[in-house]
């Protein structure tokens, strides 16, 4: 996942406010600390995460982003980051829309459902695809709003938000995605990284 | 009696308006210390006790000869560790144990003030306790930390003096009493009161103490402090050395004589007018309004770094309550990291052996104090 860091990292002005919902064990805090000095904020779901993050002397909140964002005003952050996690929750549209509020921008990572993997899996198995970054059974994921790279840009056409940079993440290097390159960046991306803002 | 002699006292010259208007000075104020104050002086830890705590943090509290009250959290190479940190902690005025309360003798009529003492509040307590950092000479504690009541007052602490704490953690406890908070503390002070050896406060000899009213407010708070789950599992309906129920008053089960005993050896170290008097702190204390009803301006001035902290089993200060100062906080963008600790031990969690609790209090004044001295 280092790839995926550093593209955060190289988006992400020295010296900014940054809120990382979802920040899991604060690896990627930690690295934008050391890198880019920024002054950065977690909020995280799981007791265990917030107590290693504290462990690691970062700021954490324990909680949950669709209900507690709103306690967050308007451009609190100069980024808000969501890492892989837009899935999960139940709500992705008003999740979005409270990234878009709290922060001035927002980056967004999805794990690709239209990689090619994920595809074959589904064609010739006839079972709902496990992959390394998928690796959950349909009765026990917690990945219950999962979208490909194409859902994502249709979706910022839909809630009417703005895709600022968008990059596939394949084999540990990063492309630009464009209208023209989208067939094949869904198709082999593991990843989609976003950087977007309000139109 | 020689021991509360040698307690440490500092005495205050400089007038205190209190909140209710009366003003008092030259006042003694009693406190502890654990650990070194080191060269640059910023190694300094203000702890405030809680409602029945006292100065005696960590030890052997020399009056009582039990260990201090947070003995789980204070000591070398603990959550609060006196190897790296100096700790003070001083009794809140109105209380019992050396500082200016309402068992000291009223030098106009001779006797003990009893409810002639004023009226304190949690303002009160942390506009004497500031005094502590002049007189060590500490231009910026390191940390102010508190449970319950103590969180009350780390919370008043920063808000009354936004640049003179680091950090500060908050722990199980309110920005405003609720009204439950102010029912359990009233059911007290009518027990007190309804004692005749309470004598309206004018009780004066061992032999007429209202032990019997203190003891009742001691069971009935200490019920507050648990949960129902760890009551039922530390309880049950287990009865009490016999083997049937024996029809009749006496304690049959094994919780009835807990509470007894709870009541019977804090009326040994408590004074009752100091219960009254303290709960009362606690009932008046509303951060919220003395705010005009938002509590984010209480903090608007402050860079204090806060970690917060609840327990979910804690009834009587729930989370929702922490989390409002988490929210407040946030909506000015203030520094504030939050856990609730899993926890059934309810709201004593805070001063017991729960090793979640421990090691995050301990994590974050470690590195919280290395992220300080990289700074500076």
């Amino acid at each position: 996942m280092k790839a995926e860091y550093n593209f955060i990292a190289n988006i992400i002005e020295k010296n900014s406010t940054v809120l990382d919902v979802g920040c899991d064990d604060g690896t990627l805090m930690e690295f934008l600390r050391k890198n880019k000095n920024v002054n950065i904020r977690g909020i995280e779901i799981s007791k265990e995460k917030v107590q290693i993050c504290i462990a690691k002397g970062l700021t954490v909140i324990e909680g949950n982003a669709e209900l507690d964002l709103k306690q967050f005003p308007k451009n609190s952050f100069d980024y808000v980051v969501l890492g892989q996690t837009l899935q999960a929750f139940i709500n992705p549209e008003i999740v979005i829309k409270e990234l878009l509020r709290v922060g001035k921008k927002a980056i967004v990572t999805i794990p690709n459902f239209g990689n090619w993997k994920v595809r074959l899996d589904l064609l010739f198995k006839g079972t709902m695809p496990i992959t390394s970054s998928l690796p959950h059974e349909w009765y026990n994921t917690p990945n219950i709003h999962m979208c490909t790279i194409k859902d994502f840009v249709r979706f910022s056409e839909i809630i009417n938000f703005k895709i600022v940079k968008s990059l596939a993440l394949i084999n540990k290097n990063i492309s630009n995605i464009s209208k023209s390159n989208i067939f094949l960046k869904n198709l082999f991306g593991e990843l989609g990284i976003f950087l977007i803002e309000n139109k | 009696m020689n021991t509360r002699e040698n307690i440490k006292k500092l005495i205050i010259e400089k007038p205190l308006r209190l909140d209710c208007g009366k003003t008092i000075s030259k006042f003694p104020l009693a406190y502890e210390t654990y650990g070194k104050l080191n060269e640059n002086k910023d190694n300094a830890i203000l702890v405030f006790h809680a409602l029945t705590g006292d100065q005696f943090v960590t030890g052997v509290n020399p009056i009582t000869k039990k260990d201090g009250w947070w003995s789980y959290a204070v000591g070398p190479k603990k959550s609060i560790d006196t190897d790296k940190y100096f700790i003070i902690c001083a009794n809140v005025i109105g209380g019992c144990m050396g500082s200016f309360g309402p068992s000291h003798e009223n030098p106009e009529t001779k006797k003990i003030y009893g409810t002639d003492f004023p009226v304190i509040t949690i303002n009160d307590m942390v506009n004497a306790q500031v005094n502590l950092l002049d007189f060590f000479n500490i231009k910026k504690l390191f940390s102010v930390v508190g449970g319950s009541m103590g969180g009350m007052q780390v919370l008043q602490f920063v808000s009354n003096f936004p640049d003179k704490a680091k950090t500060a953690v908050p722990i199980a406890c309110t920005s405003s009493h609720s009204a439950q908070n102010i029912a359990f503390n009233e059911l007290g002070r009518q027990a007190i009161t309804a004692d005749h050896n309470w004598m309206d406060g004018k009780y004066n000899s061992k032999s007429t103490l209202p032990d019997k009213g203190l003891a009742v407010a001691r069971m009935a708070a200490h019920i507050t402090y648990l949960s129902k789950k760890g009551l039922q599992e530390k309880f049950g309906r287990n009865l009490q050395e016999r083997d049937d129920l024996k029809f009749g008053f006496d304690a049959d089960f094994q919780i009835e004589s807990y509470l007894r005993y709870q009541g019977s050896v804090f009326v040994d170290r408590f004074d009752a007018n100091s219960y009254l008097y303290i709960t009362r702190a606690m009932d008046y204390f509303d951060l919220v309004k003395q705010f005009d009803g938002n509590l984010s301006n209480a903090f608007k001035k402050t860079k204090t770094k806060f970690f917060i902290m609840s327990f979910t089993s804690d009834w009587l200060y729930p989370t929702q309550e922490n989390k409002d100062i988490v929210i407040a906080l946030n909506a000015i963008g203030a520094n504030v990291g939050f856990v609730e600790i899993e926890s059934d031990k309810g709201h004593d969690s805070f001063l017991l052996e729960v090793p979640d609790f421990l090691n995050a209090l301990k994590n974050f004044l470690d590195k919280s104090y290395i992220e300080g001295n990289n700074e500076s």
